[in-house]
This record gives structure tokens, sequence and C-alpha cells, in this order.
């Protein structure tokens, strides 16, 4: 028989126990109802916008117009990442990085992701301590060249002469090429695209070499365009796409999934234009929970609901982005391996559920 | 006619006759196909660079036309543009006062080193007296080039003065510490401290602390220049007679004051056209911060041929640029020449 | 306080001050590189470049190191800087020369290339002279031939190249030797002037070498020309470009040079019955020279460094190679940064002593 102060003792540990077994499962699900941001996002909220690392200028990726305003693939996703996390899609401060400082930029944490047109690589993912994140256009290193040449592939330049722009991976791929295949290809390297083109058309170089996503269009600004051919092969893998600063997991799974999110809106036929629309009539869940009808994913993401919502209806979904950049109207390039998987393409956007 | 000046100046020796005939044998080959380029076979008016194409065989000046607001302010929003204007105005006014006022001078001078700065940054960053804040990231084109120049250039006299003493002093630590620091700055390419500024900054300062890409351009290019300016001023300060320091340490003015008020400023004046050639180099070498990724002039006209409407026109891009970076850079020199001649007569003048 | 314990306590207050300066800068880039998780090394150098250098005057492959590549590059923006130095001088000369003729004609374009020059940014004049320098040159099968094994096209003047021991051991020791007698001329009694004894030597001796030489003459193969030596049309028009530029300051600094000698001296020549020719080369530049070198210094420095410009019209110098290529693929931002301006920062302390003494011999030589 235990004494009255005992049993008053026990009954005050189980209340504390219970009380704290409570406090506990309470802070458990308070923290899968709104886990913390992550302090890039909390950042961001404090200062109002999404600092986004863009290129200082590249055609179908990024650019400004007349009028001084970004476009591009890359500034689309700037501005759904910002309307995603920040609500509004103006909130971007974009800054212009050169290849050479791009990363550095990224490290010392003057911007929140770098989207420029940048290959995710083994280099920069564990001696740059970086993280690839999605990859939002699947390029590859191909040739510009002079028709009258004569040659189809890219193993019979052996002994000619390419011009190149430094910066990127582009003469290491050659390098590469040349010492896999045994053809010796020389290299002219050059700061910018303009000089580069300029020189080749001058005949200084029998071709020029660059991602695949940007030949197309450097060959409709030539003099005589019907001069010079595109090859099909390409030499290399350039999958561009997001990089983020390691260290930060929250952050990356908001970017990771903003991408699916723009993927699986063209796979479930989700539009800029009907979005709004299919988020109140659809039948399908998918659909229902990719637009925050249904579920809770933006919780789960340290969001709210409509946050995919949201990112779709500013340039719409990853096929019309392409469109709108790439399509026939613009730079005028075959979707090939950036189309969805059902069409022949690489993009598999993950299931969102 | 064989006997009129020009023609005797052209024609008059052998030697002269000939320098002549090959300079007329040069024009004849370069200047028809640039006036044809430039002007005759231009075109103006075009949505995008496929229409230039479309229209004519010369230069398609419709793309200058099309994005001249942006090579002027860049991105700085357009509700705003008339602070630059007004910034731009005082800059002049006061400007173009301390140039050709008599009398007064000095206050001008004062108002360009005081009133300007104050005046401009508080137009351009805004933020105060209701004025809404500009962010730097939105400032770019040749207004960038103006303000990036201005600042360096008021911010390297101080800097060169001090090292330009420091190089001349007795005390030794002094004196190779003010050598070590011109020389190494003088020593380096801009492109490379410009990189080394935007990459290494963050890494000198506190954990945390981000500056404005834009004050690294201005720290980098202020002490650059810096170091110039203090090579000029020493030269201007051997220039200056020994006798004038001696009688006026013979006067009683203590060795602070005649250095700084005797001896400085007759070692100015001598420098002016040291100082004019180092602003000049400045703004040009203002060019190469498209290389950190501010937008400049030449940033902009190089982003304007990445927009598919108009790739592939760098050489109107670049013909743009070189002639405004020519009229500005001219502007800067006819300055310095008035500023110059002002002060080499003023001291004959007393004489008479 | 006497004045030395006063200037030791400044010192010692200036020394402190920049100490504690530095102490904190270390500090704080030691924290923000363990922060930023970034290494800092030179270990990288040793790693294989696996880049081609397309014009290299050292030896160079894929397999070499990027410490090689550094060399390679150094040695390229040398041999860039020396050929501008050349050309800048000579063409300073000219305008110089050209704005003080009395040709109107003369003096007028003179004075408007000067503006031009001057007044606009150099890295667009270069890559002006660079398309200018493509546009003159013939397409490639349409080749300008002298001879049967030198040719001249839009890729670079491709020259027969000689190789061998004995070409190596001769040509190497008639520079050699050029090179000592031009240094020892005065002081082994030399009397006849050095420019007309030792290039007819030194071209003697390359052409005994020649003899002796196994020649790779160039031939078209394929895309290229094969074998030979090739002369890059890139160097062409970064010499033009920078040269061109300096000149329009050399030629500022050579008139204020020549105005700034007494007008008596030419008076005195001209009595003397001198040509005005000869009054130029023997009386007023000579002396001129000695005002000039100060400003002539600058100049020279400001070739070498601005010869990175070279990077935008593909001329592989330092800049390019290093602070573009290696640093970009092998991410060290800081080391790269660091070891290119250590080069430059040697180069231009070499240059500059080196004129400073040319200068103290000259003021020495007056007196």
């Amino acid at each position: 028989m235990t004494s009255l102060p005992a049993r008053v003792l026990r009954a005050g540990r189980i209340a504390l126990a219970a009380g704290a077994a409570v406090f506990l499962s309470g802070a458990i699900a308070k923290a899968q109802v709104a886990p913390p941001p992550g302090p890039t996002v909390e950042a961001m909220k404090k200062r109002g916008a999404l600092n986004c690392g863009i290129d200082t200028g590249v055609p179908g990726f990024a650019f400004q117009d007349n009028k001084g305003v970004w476009h591009g693939i890359d500034i689309d996703y700037c501005r759904a990442i910002a309307a995603a996390v920040l609500g509004d899609p103006d909130k971007v401060k974009y800054t212009g990085t050169t290849a050479a400082a791009r990363f550095t930029v990224l490290q010392a944490g003057e911007i929140d992701v770098l989207i420029r047109d940048s290959t995710l690589t083994f280099t920069r993912s564990t001696v740059l301590g970086l993280d690839e994140v999605a990859v939002n256009f699947y390029a590859g290193q191909g040739f510009l060249v002079r028709k009258s040449v004569g040659v189809t592939k890219a193993a019979e330049l052996q002994g000619a002469t390419i011009c190149v722009i430094t910066g990127a991976t582009l003469e290491l791929n050659i390098a590469d090429f040349a010492r896999s295949t045994g053809a010796k290809i020389g290299t002219l390297l050059f700061d910018k695209p303009e000089e580069a083109i300029a020189a080749m058309e001058a005949g200084r170089c029998d071709g020029y070499t660059d991602d695949s996503g940007s030949l197309a269009g450097m060959r409709s600004t030539l003099k005589n365009p019907d001069d010079w051919f595109v090859m099909p092969e390409l030499i290399s893998k350039e999958p561009l796409g997001l990089h983020a600063r390691s260290g930060d997991p929250r952050w990356q799974k908001i970017l990771f999934w903003i991408d699916n999110a723009l993927k699986s809106a063209e796979e479930f036929g989700v539009t800029k234009a009907n979005a709004d629309q299919l988020k109140a009539s659809s039948k399908d869940p998918f659909i229902l929970r990719l637009l925050g009808a249904e579920g809770d994913t933006g919780k789960a993401l340290g969001l709210d609901e409509t946050w995919a919502l949201r990112a779709i209806k500013v340039a719409g979904n990853y096929g019309e982005m392409y469109e709108t950049h790439f399509g026939p109207k613009a730079l005028n390039l075959p979707r090939g391996l950036n189309n969805l998987y059902t069409h022949g393409g690489l993009h598999y956007p993950l299931p969102i559920r | 006619m064989i006997r009129h000046p020009v023609f005797r100046a052209l024609f008059g020796s052998k030697f002269n006759a000939v320098v002549t005939v090959l300079m007329l044998a040069l024009f004849a080959l370069t200047v028809p196909g640039l006036v044809r380029w430039a002007f005759g076979h231009a075109v103006w008016e075009a949505m995008n660079r496929a229409a230039c194409v479309a229209t004519d065989t010369g230069a398609c000046w419709a793309f200058i036309k099309a994005r001249f607001a942006l090579f002027f302010y860049s991105v700085y929003p357009e509700a705003e543009r008339w602070r630059v204007h007004l910034g731009l105005a005082v800059l002049v006014v006061i400007g173009a006062g301390a140039l050709f006022s008599h009398g007064r001078r000095g206050w001008w001078l004062l108002g360009l080193l005081v009133v300007v700065p104050v005046v401009d940054a508080i137009l351009l960053v805004g933020g105060i007296f209701g004025l809404t804040p500009v962010p730097t990231e939105r400032w770019g084109g040749l207004m960038l080039n103006l303000v990036i120049s201005f600042v360096a250039l008021g911010g390297a006299m101080p800097i060169g003065i001090a090292l330009a003493f420091g190089r001349r002093s007795q005390w030794p630590v002094i004196r190779y510490g003010s050598t070590l620091l011109i020389e190494f700055w003088r020593g380096v390419p801009l492109l490379t401290v410009l990189f080394m500024g935007l990459v290494l900054l963050p890494l000198f300062l506190p954990h945390g602390v981000n500056v404005d890409n834009l004050v690294r351009a201005l720290v980098v290019m202020t002490i650059f220049t810096g170091a110039y300016m203090a090579e000029t001023i020493r030269g201007g300060l051997q220039g200056v007679d020994r006798g004038q320091a001696e009688a006026a340490l013979a006067l009683g003015m203590h060795n602070t004051q005649v250095q700084l008020l005797v001896v400085l400023p007759q070692a100015l004046r001598l420098c002016i056209p040291g100082i004019i050639n180092i602003a000049v180099d400045l703004f040009k070498d203002t060019s190469l911060v498209s290389i950190v990724g501010l937008f400049d002039l030449m940033g902009v006209v190089g982003q304007s041929l990445k927009d598919p409407a108009w790739t592939g026109l760098a050489s109107e891009g670049y013909v743009f640029a070189a002639v405004v970076f020519f009229f500005a850079c001219l502007v800067i020199s006819l300055g310095g020449s008035v500023l110059e001649r002002h002060f080499s007569v003023a001291p004959r003048a007393s004489k008479s | 306080m006497t004045s030395r314990g006063k200037a030791l306590a400044w010192q010692t207050v200036a020394v402190l001050v920049t100490a504690t300066i530095v102490i904190y800068f270390a500090n704080n880039v030691v924290t923000n590189l363990a922060v930023r998780g970034i290494q800092f090394g030179f270990g990288f150098l040793w790693a294989k470049a696996g880049f081609d250098i397309p014009f290299h005057l050292a030896e160079w492959d894929v397999n070499f190191s990027y410490g090689r590549a550094l060399w390679v590059a150094a040695i390229n923006t040398l041999f860039a800087s020396a050929i501008c130095i050349v050309l800048a001088s000579m063409l300073g000369l000219t305008l110089a020369l050209m704005r003080l003729s009395g040709n109107l004609l003369a003096m007028g374009t003179s004075r408007a290339l000067i503006e031009v020059i001057r007044n606009t940014p150099q890295l667009l004049q270069i890559v002006f002279f660079y398309f200018a320098v493509l546009q003159a040159l013939p397409p490639m099968r349409q080749s300008v031939t002298i001879g049967t094994s030198v040719f001249l096209n839009v890729r670079g003047l491709y020259l027969p190249a000689a190789s061998g021991t004995l070409w190596d051991w001769i040509t190497g020791l008639s520079w050699a030797a050029v090179l000592i007698a031009a240094l020892l001329w005065r002081r082994i009694g030399m009397q006849l002037p050095r420019l007309l004894v030792l290039p007819p030597v030194l071209i003697l001796g390359l052409v005994v070498a020649g003899f002796t030489a196994q020649w790779d003459a160039p031939a078209l193969k394929g895309f290229n020309f094969q074998g030979g030596v090739r002369v890059p049309p890139e160097i062409l028009a970064l010499a033009l470009g920078v040269s061109i530029y300096t000149s329009a300051f050399i030629a500022e600094n050579i008139r204020a040079a020549i105005i700034g000698i007494h007008k008596g001296q030419t008076e005195a020549a001209f009595s003397l019955g001198l040509t005005p020719g000869r009054t130029m080369a023997l009386v007023i530049l000579p002396q001129a020279l000695r005002i000039l070198i100060p400003p002539l210094t600058s100049q020279y420095l400001n070739i070498i460094k601005s010869t990175t410009l070279g990077a935008a019209i593909a001329y592989p110098e330092i800049l390019q190679i290093f602070a573009r290529t290696v640093l970009n693929q092998s991410g060290r931002a800081i080391e790269v940064m660091t070891l290119v301006l250590g080069v430059f920062l040697a180069i231009n302390l070499v240059a500059s002593a080196a004129m400073n003494a040319w200068n103290r011999k000259l003021a020495l030589q007056g007196r």
C-alpha cells in the first residue's frame, strides 16, 4: 500500500507525462500541418522578392524586349516560382550573372536560385556545393556548319576549326569528343557568340558549336541561313536546369515540385486559360489535387493550397512555355527530348499525390 | 590656284604631295562604302531584323530606334525617368557654371563636388521626400556609365591626393605602403580586378553582409582610378617650384598648411590635362562593368542582340555605342580644355 | 615631442592600423570560406587540362596540366605585348610626325584619328579591327601564295617550319651571341652603330642554320592547311587594335616631348646644314626620348594589360585561358584570379623596372 503523498506524486507524474505527451503530439501535429518553410523562403518573404539568377542574355532562355521586360523560359520559371511562393509573379529581382561568376554568386547567397541555362554536372554538385534541383531544358552540344564543306557527322570534322564561346562546358566536350573518336578538332575561343558567329561567317572557322537550344536561333540570324545547317548529331548531354545552394532541403523541394507541377499540368491538359475553370469543374482527382481543390499538397510544402495553380497561371504549363519561346512562331526548335515522355521526350513528371 | 596657300600646304613638296595622294586614296577606299551602309541603304523603320533585311541592304537603325530608351536608362522605371533628366540637368548646369562662370568659379566647383552628388543620389536612389525607391538593379544604360564615372572620379580625387602625398612622404613606412598600393593597382588589368571585386569582396566582409553589385563595381573603379590619379598628382606636385613651399614656410605657415593650401592647388592646376585624360579613360572603362553582370550601355547593347527579334545586328549596336562614347568623351575633353585654358591664363593675367 | 619621435609614432600607428585591417579581412575570409564550404589550395594546377590552345608558342598538348596552361598563356600574352609595344611605338611616332608635318591633310587626318581613337572604347576598336582583318584576307581556297610553301588566307599566315638538332643549336647560339654583343657593344669598344651590324649577323646565322634544317611545308589537307607554322589573324587584329589605340596616346606624348625641345636646337642643326629629316632623327628625337620615357613607360604597361582584351577575339592569352576556361572547369575562382593578378603584377613590375633602368641610363648619358 502506498502513501497518499506518493499517490499524489504518481498522479502528478502521470499528469505531467500526459501533458508532455499531449504537448509533444500537438507539436508534431503542428509540424505536420505547417512545417517551417526553410531559411530561404523566410528570407524571401521578409524581403518580398525572389532573387533569381539569370543569364545576361541568350535567345529563348532570357532576353529583354524593347521595353526592357525580361522574357524566356528561364524567366517564366522565375516568375512561376515567385507566384507559387510569394503569390505574385512580379516579385522577382533578376540578377544577370556571367558564366564565370554564376556559381560564386549563388554560393554567396546573393541569389536564391540560379536558372541560367546551366548544365547540371557532377563537379557543380559535389565540389561547388550546389544542388541540382530540376532540368527545365534537355540540350546537347551540336554543330552549325557550312553546307559546302559536305560533312554530315561530327566525326568527319577531323582537322576542322570550330568557333566556340568560353566559360561553358563546350570546349571540354570537344576535347573529350576528339579524344574518344580520335578526330582532331581545332577550337577558337571567343567571349561572346556575336563575335564567334561573325568570325565563322568570315570563314575563320568551319563551324560553330553551342547547345542545341541556341543553334537554331543562331542560324536564323546569319546573312545566308541557307548556306548553313545544324548537324543532327549531338556530342554531349547538356541537361540545363535549376541550381540551388546546398543546405536548405525545404527550398529544394519547393523548386522541385513547382517544376513537376508545370510539367504535370501539360500532361493533364491544364493550361493557363483553363486552369481556373478546371479547378472548379474537373472530375479528375489528379487535376483537383494539382490545383489545390483537394488534398493539402501546399501545406506539406509550407505553401498554401493553390501554389501550383498560381505557378501555372503565370506563363502556362511547360508545353505552353516551350511553345512561346521555342515554338514555330519563335525560334522554331522541334521539341525532341523536351517533349513529355508520352510523346517520346524525356520530361516525366513525378506524380503529385 | 597653284599659289593658293591650301594647295601649297597639300602639294608644296614631293613628300607633301605623296602624303596627300595616299590620304585621298585611303578616303576613297573607305568612305563611300561606309556612307552607303550607314545612310544610303539604311533602314529606319522596321518591327524586327527580318523586316529590316527585307527592306534594304544597309544598316538597320530601326533596332537602335526601338531600343533607344533602353540604351539610355535600361529598366529604370518609365514613370521615374524625369528624375534621371533632372539629375542630369543639375549636373550640366552646375558643370557649365564651373566651366564658364567668372569670379564665382570656386562656389560652382564646390557645388559640383557637394551639391551634385547629394542631389543626384537622392533623385536616383529615392526613398525620401516621397520619391519611390529605385533599386540599383534597375539602373543601367548610359546613365550607369555616367553614375560610375562621376562617383569614381569624385572618390578617386581624395584617394589620389592622399596616395600622392604618401608616396612623397619622408617616412619610409608611409612611402613604401603608398608605393605598393599604387603599383599594385596600376599593375593589374581592370577586367581582372573588377572580377575580383565581384567574387572576392563578399569574402572579405563579415559573414552575412551582402554588398550591392553596383557598389562593388564602384569601389573597385574608385580605387583603380585613385591609383592613376595619385601618379598624375605626384607629377603635378613635382612640378611645383620648391621656392613656393619655402616662401610659405618662411611666412610661418605650418607644413601641413603649406602642402594643402599652397603646393596642392598649384599642383592640381598643373595636372588638369592628366586628370582629364583619366576622366576620359575612366568613362570608356566603365564599359567593362558588363563583365560583372551590370548592364551599362555596352551591356544593354550586348543584351539587346539576344532578343530574337534583333539578333545579328552587332555592327549597328556597336557603331551606335562607339558614337555615343565618342561624343561623351569629346564633351569631357572639351570641358577639360576650357578648364585648362582658364587656369593657365589666370596667373599670366595677374602678372601683367 | 621631437620630430623624430613624432615620425616614429605616426608610422607605428600606420602599421598598426594596416595590420588590424589586414587581420580583420583575413579573419573574414577564413570564416567565409569555411561557412561556404569552399576549399582553398593550388593542388588543381597539377590536374590534366584537357582543352586545346589554338595558338601557342610554348609546347602544348591537351594532356598537359593547368599549370602548364598558365605558362603557355603567359608566353602568348608576352608575345602579343612585345609585338604591340614595337608597333605602337612606330605608329605613335608616325602619327606625331604627321601632326607636326605641316601638310594640312596629314595634320587634319592625324588629329581626327587621334580624337576618334582616344574617345571610343578600346574593346570596340579591337573587335572592329578583327573583322576588318578577316574581311581583308582571302578565303582559304583562294590563298595568296608566295613561292610554293608560304600561304596567306583568312585562317592565318602559313610558313614552313624548320626543325632539327643543328638548327636549334645554331639559331639559339646566333640569338644569344647577338643579344650579348648588343648589350656589351660599347664596352668591347665597337664604333659602328649596333643596328647596322647585328641584324645582318643574325640573318647570316639563321640562313646557315636553315641549310641544316629539315623543312616542314604547310599543305592544304581536308579543312585546313596542315604542317608548318601558322600565324593566326587574331594576333594581327590584336596587334592592330591595341597598338593603334595606344599609338594615339604615344603620339601625343611624343608631340609634347618634341615641342618641349628648345627651338634653338632645330635652328642650330639647320645652320649646321642638316636636312630637316636628319635634324629630326639625330638631334630632336634623341633629346625628346629623355622627356618621353616616363609617360612611355605607362603606355607600355597599359599595352601589356590591354592584351587581355584579346579574349574577345579568340586570342588565347592569360585571361581567356586561365580566367575563363580553367576557372570554369575547376571552379576555383579565388586561386585562379590570384594567379592571374600575380602574373600580371610580375610582368608589369619587370617591365617597369627595365624602363626605369633605361631612363636612368639615358639621363646619365645626357650629362
